[in-house]
């Protein structure tokens, strides 16, 4: 594959190897603080009009367009507290913990078929790697806090992510045996005759659920459960470190929805007949269209209990990925 | 399992659940951006008391119903020489109808209780003040209250007569 010796556009753009690192991760980092805000502002709005409300209308005049900016003014002005029993370094280090892998995750995503900031050759492997960390920063949250239902609610979070990271491997891993490619731009290079999404459709529908439950968004929330353990391991948070917390949240949305098009959705590819539209605009839609869809089961289902969230995973999630990775096998060993 | 989820099928429920909202999602909200558009209220709103003041013949009724003791009536009586003649006719004149809005609980026993039809429901609700102590409305702001009073709304097809037309 030719395309994977080339440099990316901006190395082109900017010779030497400074000046583009310093751009690409400037971009990122723009990157990141951008779109999960417009996802933020897209949850507001069509959680609202899924439930007959309008949503923010005021900030920014036109329909509350600013409100989360307006939102981030406010976090930035609060008090920051931490509890006096709380462990203060662990505490004011688990919102980085929290939000920095998604910032990394995104550095491997391409937007086009050479604009991507780094092409690893170990792609896949260093998303579901980095993107698991996330959890650590939640786990120190609740450990920190020095709260009992902060700790129980950072223990919930890890419990999902244990019984979620699995069905969501190994839905990726079909991908990169279809690929023959771990790297990124391989996989969705390999979708250019066929998306991934149609012959491994349920493990696509497997990948975005242990998405949701990685990103403990409803209906698999438990670990934020208001009812029971008022907000998990965030209860202690105020101010900046809550904002921090809220950002990993809507990153996660953004990158997991990102890595989602790219195993699944051909990534930057575009519809075929549809090839006049650049890739950077297929991948956005693709992820705006998936984000829709996380809103989308937020506004719609209630949260599961904690032991349906553990059960689904093991006795439904893992036997139907491992059935289906069994069968992609063995199809790809008999077309070969 | 019940036979009703059998007989839906798994994951059937789920999908409905997804098209209800995304159903919703398509439809006009219902919300009415109060600041900016006035909210069409239906005449039986509860918004505040009215007073009309030509109508109330002081007869305490209200402020000795009212359950927490809100309205505050003051009157004196003024008699006057028939021009016929004969025995001086009294009169009272009402000096002083306040209702303190501040302890009012809109129970509304002094507009079913008034034999006159001198207090009225009315959907003003825009009343409020920085002070408690200036949620006293004295008469003059209460009769201009009688103005906002919408009709009542007609009957259904087929309602019994109210008892004012058929007496």
């Amino acid at each position: 594959m030719m395309f994977l010796a080339e440099a990316s556009a901006i190395d082109d753009l900017f010779s030497g190897y400074w000046l583009p690192l310093v751009l690409k991760a400037l971009v990122v980092v723009i990157l990141f603080l951008t779109v999960p805000l417009a996802v933020g502002y897209m949850e507001h709005k069509v959680l609202a009009h899924m439930q007959a409300r309008m949503g923010p209308m005021e900030a920014g005049a036109f329909h509350g367009w600013a409100q989360l900016m307006a939102d981030g003014a406010k976090f930035i002005q609060k008090e920051d507290i931490v509890p006096e029993a709380a462990d203060r370094t662990v505490f004011s280090l688990a919102p980085g913990v929290a939000l920095v892998p998604y910032l990394i995750v995104l550095v491997v995503i391409p937007f086009g078929a050479d604009l991507y900031a780094l092409d690893l050759d170990i792609g896949i492997f260093f998303v579901l790697a980095m993107s698991s960390i996330g959890v650590l920063g939640v786990l120190m949250a609740g450990w920190a806090s020095a709260n009992k239902f902060s700790l129980m609610g950072a223990l919930r979070a890890a419990a999902q992510l244990i019984a979620y990271e699995l069905p969501l491997v190994l839905a990726a891993a079909a991908c990169v045996m279809l690929a023959g490619s771990v790297s990124m731009i391989g996989i969705i290079e390999g979708q250019r005759d066929l998306w991934y999404a149609i012959p491994l459709f349920p493990l696509f529908i497997v990948f975005m659920m242990a998405s949701v439950a990685e990103l403990t968004r409803p209906p698999f929330d438990m670990p934020v459960a208001d009812s029971e353990i008022i907000f998990g391991a965030y209860t202690e948070y105020t101010g900046l470190k809550f904002a921090f917390f809220l950002l990993s949240e809507y990153g996660g949305i953004v990158v997991m929805s990102a890595v989602a098009a790219s195993l699944f959705l051909g990534g930057y590819l575009p519809l075929p007949g549809l090839s006049m539209l650049p890739g950077p605009v297929w991948m956005f839609g693709k992820i705006f269209a998936l984000s829709f869809v996380i809103v989308w089961l937020r506004a719609t289902f209630p949260r599961l209990r904690e032991d349906q969230l553990q059960r689904f995973a093991w006795i439904k999630l893992v036997p139907v990925t491992l059935v289906w990775i069994l069968a992609v096998s063995v199809v790809k060993v008999a077309v070969k | 399992m019940t036979d009703a989820q059998k007989e839906q099928g798994i994951g059937l429920g789920l999908l409905k659940g997804l098209a209800v909202t995304l159903r919703t999602m398509t439809k006009r909200s219902v919300t009415v951006q109060y600041p900016h558009v006035k909210p069409d209220l239906p005449a039986r709103s509860r918004g505040v008391i009215a007073l009309k003041q030509e109508n109330c013949t002081v007869c305490y009724k209200c402020a000795r119903e009212c359950p927490d003791w809100c309205i505050y009536i003051d009157a004196h009586k003024e008699s006057h020489e028939p021009a016929g003649g004969g025995r001086a006719r009294s009169a009272k004149i009402l000096d002083r109808f306040a209702i303190d809005f501040s302890l009012c609980m809109y129970c509304g026993i002094c507009v079913e209780v008034c034999p006159f039809d001198a207090l009225f429901w009315s959907p003003e609700f825009e009343y409020a003040e920085y002070d408690i102590t200036e949620m006293v409305h004295e008469r003059e702001r209460l009769e201009e209250w009688t103005y906002t009073v919408k009709p009542p709304p007609a009957l259904e097809d087929g309602a019994e007569a109210p008892e004012e037309a058929a007496s």
